[in-house]
């Protein structure tokens, strides 16, 4: 008999779950922490952290001190802040239009060909973000892929300065999370009854109305699942603004590395940090809130 | 593609650490593409020790890595304004490097400098300079003056290209103005902080990686650059000057230091006294065309490293050593560049 092996069944759930709750505690809960608790800490001059409790780091997300060392509204970092919400927003919408398309026509495919297909989208990850990211500037830049043959067949006269835009980077950001838009939308397509096309077809839909009445509905939590999973990396990006923005503009992602690096203020890093992260979290919690209200209306219909 | 491409090297780094035997190891963490392949494989013939290497791309993630409390590296070589800091937090320890055997072969200017004035705890690695580049090309200007690089003429709108390192961009600033280095003067750096915001309409991209393959396309007409890092990229081909302003440049040196967590602190002594033989370090001269330490390696020089204009500044060139900056002028460097990335 074995005497470490709880007998109630919720205690055998438990122990099936502890492995998951580890894994969570460790590398989810930890590392929060620690952030939560670096943000309310002054910071070392030379990096790390001083033992001393502090709301500098919160109180520098909004203000600042002035050349006479007064407290003055800056809305500096909430620019940046907003800013990047703007760019993974657009990033998440081209990612819808691309995305979208494709994962339909796979849908429409037999189903042997689909898996190769599915197959091919994840072909992309084999190789490092960094490398496909550096391939953008070959193909965007001063005499690059695209810019050649226009300037030899005289379509162009200068370059097109496409790179160092920050339409440079929503290609970048688009490019790189696209698969992860593809994937999900798939998966909810993929369960779609074709019947249902065919009866609202019978009913006089039109093709746009099958498409907006019926696909995108039944669909939707797959195209929410890709907009979340696309919109969250884009706002912490730093590898398609530096090298295909120019660095130009502060992203929220570089500020932060900003701070843990150059500026040396490991409280005000995390202090963002934890701003982000909070408002991941918001975002989410409607979105679950929004889930469940429309779960719970469907069950009474 | 420096600061990139040093997540693959820690990934391969990584790899050779669990290959390396027990017996005799070294761990050098250095910034990325500044240790020559065939330097640390003749190190390993002649001594037997098995070398790893990581990188880094800046002095600032070498710090903080060290804060954090990474350990494991024998050497790592930060610049001499970190030196004092590394020092002051004890994150580096004395080896006593004047009493190496080759200690001799320093050259005397190098001996004994300010920021580790009894010689405990660097070694020499390289030493350069930061100015502007400029391709020679698609520019008229003769790059004589900084005002050419802060304060650009209309044709390099759009095709100006500056480090993305606030210390580095805010020291030249100072050199140009004529301030101090590290000011605690809020009103001078107000000026530098207006004189950035102006230069950065002209900005085509803030970069410290990529300075030569901008230059080569044309992408960027003038840059920021180190003295031996533009030689590499005028190797390749491209008409790439490096200017010696009248103002004057930055001036750096990187040396090795031995962190306080290091396991094979002997190995570490091997190693700088290995680097202080001209034989060895010419070899990295060569690689990477920066300056030296140590007497007797022009002998090892090949032609071209010789009479290159990058290694070989005009004799009137004023060169100015950036001091440890207090913290309240860091924060000022820091707060005039969040400004200017607003």
């Amino acid at each position: 008999m074995n005497l470490w092996l709880p007998k109630s069944a919720a205690g055998k759930r438990w122990l099936g779950l502890a492995p998951s709750y580890f894994i969570i505690g460790i590398f989810m809960l930890v590392p929060m922490v620690i952030m939560g608790v670096f943000s309310f800490l002054e910071p070392n001059p030379y990096g790390g952290v001083k033992p001393v409790g502090s709301l500098a780091a919160y109180v520098k997300l909004f203000f600042e001190y002035d050349l006479e060392d007064n407290l003055v509204f800056n809305p500096g970092y909430i620019n940046i802040i907003f800013r990047s919400f703007q760019l993974s927003f657009g990033a998440t919408l081209l990612c819808l239009v691309f995305g979208f398309p494709v994962a339909y026509y796979i849908t429409l495919q037999p189903e042997n060909r689909r898996n190769f297909y599915i197959y091919l989208i994840t072909i992309p990850f084999w190789t490092n973000l960094l490398i496909r990211t550096f391939a953008w500037i070959i193909i965007l830049g001063r005499g690059g892929v695209i810019e050649t043959p226009l300037l030899a067949a005289g379509i162009i006269e200068d370059s097109l300065r496409m790179m160092y835009t920050d339409g440079a980077i929503a290609i970048g950001l688009t490019y790189s999370y696209l698969p992860l838009m593809v994937l999900p939308i798939y998966a909810s397509l993929e369960k779609l009854d074709f019947r249902l096309l065919e009866a609202a077809s019978d009913l006089y839909a039109s093709r746009l109305e099958v498409m907006t009445k019926v696909v995108i509905p039944l669909c939707k939590p797959g195209i929410i699942a890709g907009c979340i999973l696309v919109f969250i990396p884009c706002l912490g990006a730093f590898i398609a603004p530096n090298l295909l923005g120019g660095g130009k503009n502060l992203m929220l992602g570089s500020l932060v590395q900003f701070q843990f690096a150059s500026a040396r203020n490991w409280p005000f890093g995390a202090a963002l940090s934890m701003l982000l992260l909070s408002a991941v979290v918001i975002m989410l919690i409607f979105y679950a809130r929004a889930a469940s209200k429309r779960a719970s209306m469907e069950g009474s219909d | 593609m420096k600061r990139l491409l040093t997540l693959f090297t820690a990934a391969a780094a990584m790899l050779t650490m669990s290959l390396a035997k027990a017996d005799g190891e070294l761990f050098i963490y250095n910034w990325t593409e500044y240790t020559p392949p065939e330097l640390i494989a003749k190190f390993e013939k002649e001594t037997g020790i098995k070398v790893s290497l990581d990188t880094y791309d800046s002095n600032e993630t070498l710090l903080a890595k060290l804060q954090a409390g990474a350990t494991g590296y024998d050497i790592v070589v930060p610049s001499q304004n970190f030196v004092p800091i590394l020092i002051n937090e004890g994150l580096i320890q004395k080896v006593g490097v004047h009493s190496l055997p080759n200690f001799k072969n320093m050259k005397d200017r190098w001996k004994f400098p300010e920021w580790d004035p009894k010689q405990e705890y660097t070694g020499p690695w390289q030493w350069g300079t930061t100015s502007f580049s400029y391709n020679s090309e698609m520019y008229d200007g003769k790059g004589t003056s900084l005002q050419e690089f802060f304060e650009p003429s209309e044709e390099m709108r759009g095709r100006l290209s500056v480090f993305q390192t606030p210390d580095e961009v805010v020291s030249l600033a100072n050199i140009y103005l004529g301030f101090p280095f590290c000011s605690e003067d809020a009103k001078q750096m107000k000026q530098i902080q207006d004189m950035l915001v102006k230069q950065k309409e002209y900005v085509v991209a803030y970069n410290s990686e990529t300075m030569s393959d901008m230059l080569a396309s044309g992408d960027a007409v003038m840059t920021n650059h180190w003295s031996g890092f533009s030689r590499l990229g005028r190797l390749t081909g491209a008409p790439i000057v490096y200017a010696y302003p009248k103002e004057g440049v930055v001036g750096w040196f990187d040396s090795m230091v031995v962190p306080s967590s290091a396991k094979n602190v002997e190995n570490a002594k091997k190693f700088m006294n290995f680097m202080m033989d001209p034989v060895n370090m010419a070899m990295l001269t060569e690689n990477q065309g920066y300056g030296d330490a140590v007497k007797g390696t022009e002998a090892y020089y090949s032609d071209e490293l010789k009479t290159a204009p990058e290694i070989n500044p005009p004799a009137d060139l004023k060169v100015f050593f950036a001091p440890t900056c207090s913290p309240k002028a860091q924060s000022l460097i820091d707060k005039v560049w969040t400004k200017v990335m607003q």
